[in-house]
């Protein structure tokens, strides 16, 4: 189907962009890489009155490191130029390999890394990256800047802290501490196909190989990514056993996540993926950090 | 009044200069503004890959994209890479391995592939199908193509 009709603007600069916003307020709505919006508009799900486009504003455009070792990407940055950049890849290897498992290709060429966020898509991978790296996001309107927390983001299916007259500017990700491991596990029943149920997570082992700090970030298996608590409970300052982890993955797979069953699967199926993926994902961490 | 914006977009080496609607989706531009009808058209929601074009050289669905989003941009379709009489590497391979029956998907999975050999001139089979993997096809299974973007890549190098 084709859209229906709507204004277009093209802001060349961000103060433009900005204004253009809040001159909009409630009609007006950004359009970064437009591969969520675009099929939306096309189904007629979505029909906005107004479009601003960030597309021209080069200064969103970047990638950044910090000099704590972290990085910042400027929300247009594409997710296959996050992918293929070379200090990403040495920071922050598990981002390389979450992005990996966005669509395809040619989505990815035009797909933002800080449109993804914004979107909030309970499915999808970055959101849960954010939350599980401890992302702090840089939002923007004309009255101000303001830094909200991953964990802060995200209040609802498609649903953020963004109020019409903002944007999302800036991801800043902090650095992973020494002897950190990471995973991610997911299934789908098709490469580049959205996950029934998905890990991904981090531990961080100390010089004796307890653990320091261990984090687990759940998708496609609630309202919003989910950070579980159990795994960080039993693991901290332990030296982590078979048991535990298994221990923690049949409770987070049991408590602390929200599966909904659909046609790609039922409430009971995502739980157990849960429980096992889970476990992958904190055994295949351990032996990452201990690399 | 419908608002039209004006948009100065290269396809295939050619420069167009049109007012165009927002909403109009890139893939209509070149298929109805254009004419070239090459590009393909099959779900419109960025799914089945028969629309994919290359924009400033990356490959992307011009069914989920607006014509506006690209002014200023240089695209590439199916139509820039050979003729019946002289076939590009990629289309002679689809040809002799038998690539395609009905031959709809068939100009996305030669974008994508112009775009990937490029990249990566060596495949391994698994690689190709990786390669391929934003794309339906309906009709074939795949394993032509795979193999026909195999020998692509070797025509390619020994060009
Ligand atoms: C076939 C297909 C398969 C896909 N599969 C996956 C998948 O497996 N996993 C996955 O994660 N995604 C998937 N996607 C979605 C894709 O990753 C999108 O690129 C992404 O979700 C949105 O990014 P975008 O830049 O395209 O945003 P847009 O589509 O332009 O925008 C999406 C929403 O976010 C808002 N927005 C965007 N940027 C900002 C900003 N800076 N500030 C405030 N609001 C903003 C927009 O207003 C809009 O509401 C798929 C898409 C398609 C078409
Ligand atoms: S027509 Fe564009 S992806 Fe199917
Ligand atoms: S040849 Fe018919 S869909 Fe691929």
């Amino acid at each position: 189907m084709k859209p229906a009709p709507f204004d277009y603007y093209a802001p060349t600069s961000l103060s433009e962009a900005l204004d253009k916003l809040t001159e909009l307020g409630y009609s007006g709505k950004v359009l970064a890489g437009g591969q969520s919006l675009i099929p939306a508009m096309n189904f007629r799900m979505a029909r906005p009155t107004a479009l601003v486009d960030l597309g021209k504003v080069k200064e969103l455009s970047y990638i950044k490191p910090t000099a704590d070792g972290g990085m910042a990407i400027g929300t247009m940055t594409r997710d296959s130029v996050v992918e293929e950049d070379l200090l990403v890849s040495e920071r922050f290897p598990i981002l390389v390999k979450t992005i990996k498992h966005i669509a395809h290709k040619q989505i990815r060429n035009r797909g933002t890394f800080g449109g993804a966020i914004a979107h909030a898509d309970p499915a999808a991978q970055l959101p849960a990256a954010a939350l599980l790296l401890d992302a702090n996001l840089k939002v923007l309107s004309k009255a101000g800047e303001r830094w909200v927390k991953a964990v802060d983001f995200f209040i609802g299916p498609f649903m953020t802290v963004l109020e019409p007259e903002e944007l999302l500017a800036e991801v800043v990700l902090p650095p992973l501490a020494p002897r950190t491991g990471a995973s991610y596990q997911q299934v789908s029943r098709q490469k580049g196909g959205y996950a029934q149920a998905a890990v991904i997570s981090t531990v961080t082992l100390d010089g004796a190989d307890r653990v320091k700090e261990a984090r687990v970030a759940l998708f496609s298996v609630g309202e919003y990514p989910l950070l579980a608590s159990k795994p960080n409970q039993v693991l901290a300052g332990q030296v982590p056993t078979a048991e535990a982890i298994e221990e923690i993955a049949a409770y987070v797979a049991k408590n602390e996540c929200d599966p909904g069953t659909d046609i790609h699967g039922t409430e009971e199926y995502r739980r157990n993926l849960v429980h096992v993926l889970v476990r992958r994902a904190l055994t295949e961490a351990v032996q990452q950090a201990k690399k | 009044m419908t608002q039209k914006v004006k948009v100065a977009i290269t396809v295939n080496g050619t420069l167009y200069e049109r007012d165009v609607e927002p909403r109009l989706l890139l893939s209509d531009f070149i298929r109805h503004d254009l004419g070239l009808k090459g590009t393909h058209v099959g779900c419109e929601h960025g799914l089945c890959g028969a629309c994919t074009v290359l924009i400033d050289g990356h490959s992307a669905r011009s069914c989920t994209l607006f014509a506006v989003m690209v002014d200023g941009s240089e695209i590439k379709t199916v139509e820039s890479l050979g003729t019946i009489d002289n076939m590009h590497p990629l289309q002679e391979a689809f040809h002799e391995k038998h690539a395609l029956q009905c031959g709809f998907c068939t100009p996305g999975f030669l974008m994508t592939a112009v775009e990937y050999l490029e990249g990566n001139p060596n495949p391994t089979a698994e690689q190709a199908r990786e390669a391929i993997d934003g794309n339906f096809c309906r009709c074939t299974g795949y394993e032509n193509i795979v193999e026909a973007v195999q020998l692509a890549a070797k025509k390619m190098a020994a060009h």
